[in-house]
């Protein structure tokens, strides 16, 4: 019998590695302007069908400004937007095959759920059975079938959110924009309907476009995140990608807690860069840092959970190890955050599992600690 | 707050209410009255209703007055409507500041001017003076109050709506009426309501404005008084504050009644959930 291997379980979809798929959606070089104010800057992507699309981003970065160009509400001043390989750029949002769920939900104050539901398949004047099969399947759908004959304030914030959904499903949309979806719920509702939206996603078959400045959900719903920042996509990738491999200062930053490191590549050694970091006594490698040569800046990123904490010396500590004193303890219940501050005067975060009970932690306060890492831990950053 | 009011606080509310209402309480009561002198009370009668009836000069004022106000204030609901609209959609455009200042100038423009400057309009261009350059007098000022009560309620409009409607696959004007008008529908009828009472009421522009066979309510009821205040007019008032009474009344419960709705309606899905 042959040996069983362990597979990959998750199925892969990796659409934007494949130079034979047809993108859904397609911006090239588009810019927008308002008087001055360069909101979407040159940008061009491509979304492809089936995709979970996440635009990432403080606010005033463009990213609501690209989907509302998406969805025809603002016309791009340069560059065309193609959807399904037609421009679209002078569509009006009416005669548009995309639907948008709004952030304010936006429902029909004075109709019913139903009616809300219904509306779009009236204006394409959907025959009347059909209009009441498909509302009947929606509502089954959002799991509000009790609820067809409500009005809009009649509802829970959260059935609101699902009848905004809902109808903006109804007319079956080969790309689903939603704007900040989840924002107006609590953390506990907001956290379930994440993963409602994802199975829904893939149950449906369809294509998400989701604008979101909470990273957390980003990195739940999305098989693809763009961190964006004054109208250019940083960086388009994976969650995973975004997280381990970030492309810049900027996306570290901006994608959970991280410690930067300024230094100078002092050598290059096929798989080990070695980094002298300035004002640190101490000797940094890391497995890789591309476009790099030796004397250059670079940014050490580490993320606190990579970092270990002991009281005493690691075996190794002539790389990647420093020393300092704990500086300030933030008790989460799952993690502790130390605050370690090196001779230096620099900060260096390490966040620790607490696996174990203890209303005490052996470490304490002005304790003197040594700071270890592995040599895959970090990310040399150039800019 | 279940501290007892204080004697000062009794007595600033007698007061208050005593001036506002007092009047026309008096008016009522003296409507009643048997006797042809308004000041002296001689015995309970409807007498001077019955004659107000049958006077046909009287009556006639009231159907143009009626017909005037209704056009009149349908008209400039409309307008006043579409220039809110213009006002609070269009952003900044080329001369907004002096399209907005012109439509609220005739709120404080005294109203001899406005009726002056219209009378001499209406000679310039030689039109004929009667019921239909009333009413037009009546559009341009009362088009302004409408324009300021649609355009206090079409600021808190979210217009994500209407973007949602056209999302949907809903052309703009439809979207407007499907769900713009609608929603706005409560600023739009006060405002009809606000054109309504105003063209009842006026007399200085209608006066400068009207010609023969169209004579207003209220001119009627002056060029009578300067003639003698008869018990009748004391009728006619009263069955004016009548209808204006039932229709605040009307209009205020009906908007109670669906404010209760709602809350229970909230309250409701608040705990069902």
């Amino acid at each position: 019998m042959a040996p069983t291997t362990l597979g990959p379980i998750q199925r892969k979809f990796a659409p934007w590695d494949d130079p034979s798929e047809v993108p859904l959606v397609r911006f090239e070089n588009v810019t927008k302007r308002f008087g001055d104010f360069v909101a979407v800057d040159n940008l061009s992507i491509d979304i492809y069908p089936r995709e979970f699309f996440a635009l990432l981003g403080p606010s005033g970065c463009g990213k609501t400004t690209l989907l509302r160009m998406l969805a025809g509400f603002e016309q791009p001043t340069e560059g065309r937007i193609l959807l399904d390989g037609q421009d679209v750029s002078k569509v009006p949002p009416y005669r548009r095959p995309v639907n948008m769920m709004f952030q304010s939900y936006a429902l029909f104050p004075h109709m019913t759920v139903e009616a809300n539901i219904a509306f779009g398949l009236k204006q394409d004047r959907v025959p009347k059975p059909e209009i009441e099969a498909r509302v009947a399947e929606m509502l089954k759908l959002v799991r509000l079938e009790q609820f067809g004959k409500r009005k809009p304030h009649q509802l829970s914030g959260g059935q609101r959110q699902r009848v905004a959904l809902a109808r903006s499903l109804a007319k079956k949309p080969k790309l689903l924009l939603l704007d900040e979806p989840l924002a107006a719920l609590d953390k506990k509702l907001r956290e379930a309907t994440q993963f409602e939206l994802t199975d829904l996603q893939q149950e449906l078959g369809l294509t998400f476009l989701i604008v979101t400045h909470d990273q957390e959900e980003a990195m739940t719903v999305a098989d693809r995140i763009a961190v964006m920042d004054h109208g250019v996509m940083v960086q388009v990738a994976t969650p995973a990608e975004i997280y381990e491999q970030p492309n810049s200062r900027y996306v570290a930053d901006f994608i959970g807690d991280v410690n930067l490191i300024e230094g100078r590549v002092a050598a290059i050694d096929g798989a080990r860069v070695e980094i002298a970091p300035s004002g640190i006594d101490a000797r940094f490698e890391v497995a890789e840092a591309p476009d790099t040569a030796v004397d250059d800046t670079v940014w050490l990123a580490l993320r606190p959970e990579k970092i270990a904490v002991s009281m005493e010396p690691p075996d190794d500590a002539s790389v990647n190890c420093v020393s300092g004193e704990v500086w300030d303890i933030a008790y989460l219940g799952d993690l502790s955050i130390y605050h370690v501050r090196l001779a230096s005067g620099i900060t260096v975060k390490s966040a620790q599992t607490n696996v174990t009970r203890l209303i005490e932690r052996p470490i304490t306060w002005e304790d003197k600690v040594y700071l270890s890492w592995t040599r895959d831990a970090g990310v040399a950053l150039i800019r | 707050m279940t501290e007892r009011p204080s004697l000062f606080n009794i007595v600033s509310v007698v007061f208050g209410f005593a001036f506002l209402y007092l009047p026309i309480l008096l008016l009522i009561i003296y409507s009643f009255n048997e006797s042809r002198l308004v000041t002296v009370w001689a015995g309970f009668s409807t007498k001077w209703y019955v004659q107000m009836i049958n006077n046909e000069g009287l009556m006639n004022a009231a159907w143009v007055t009626a017909r005037v106000a209704f056009v009149s204030a349908t008209i400039a609901t409309v307008l006043g409507t579409l220039a809110a609209i213009v006002l609070i959609r269009f952003g900044r455009f080329r001369g907004r500041t002096l399209f907005s200042g012109m439509i609220y100038a005739p709120l404080v423009m005294p109203e001899v001017i406005t009726g002056l400057s219209l009378l001499l309009l209406f000679v310039a261009i030689n039109l004929d003076r009667g019921f239909w350059t009333v009413v037009i007098a009546h559009i341009t000022f009362s088009m302004c109050f409408a324009a300021v009560v649609v355009q206090s309620r079409l600021v808190s409009f979210d217009t994500s709506l209407e973007e949602a409607a056209m999302d949907l696959g809903c052309p703009p004007a439809r979207a407007f009426f499907s769900v713009t008008l609608p929603v706005i529908m409560p600023a739009v009828i006060s405002a009809w309501m606000l054109s309504f009472t105003l063209s009842l009421d006026d007399l200085v522009i209608a006066s400068f404005t009207t010609g023969p066979g169209a004579t207003t309510l209220p001119m009627k009821i002056y060029s009578q008084v300067r003639l003698g205040v008869t018990p009748e007019i004391n009728a006619v008032c009263s069955v004016l504050i009548a209808v204006v009474t039932v229709g605040v009344l009307a209009a205020s419960i009906v908007t109670k009644r669906r404010e209760v709705e709602r809350q229970r309606a909230e309250r409701a899905a608040i705990a069902g959930n």
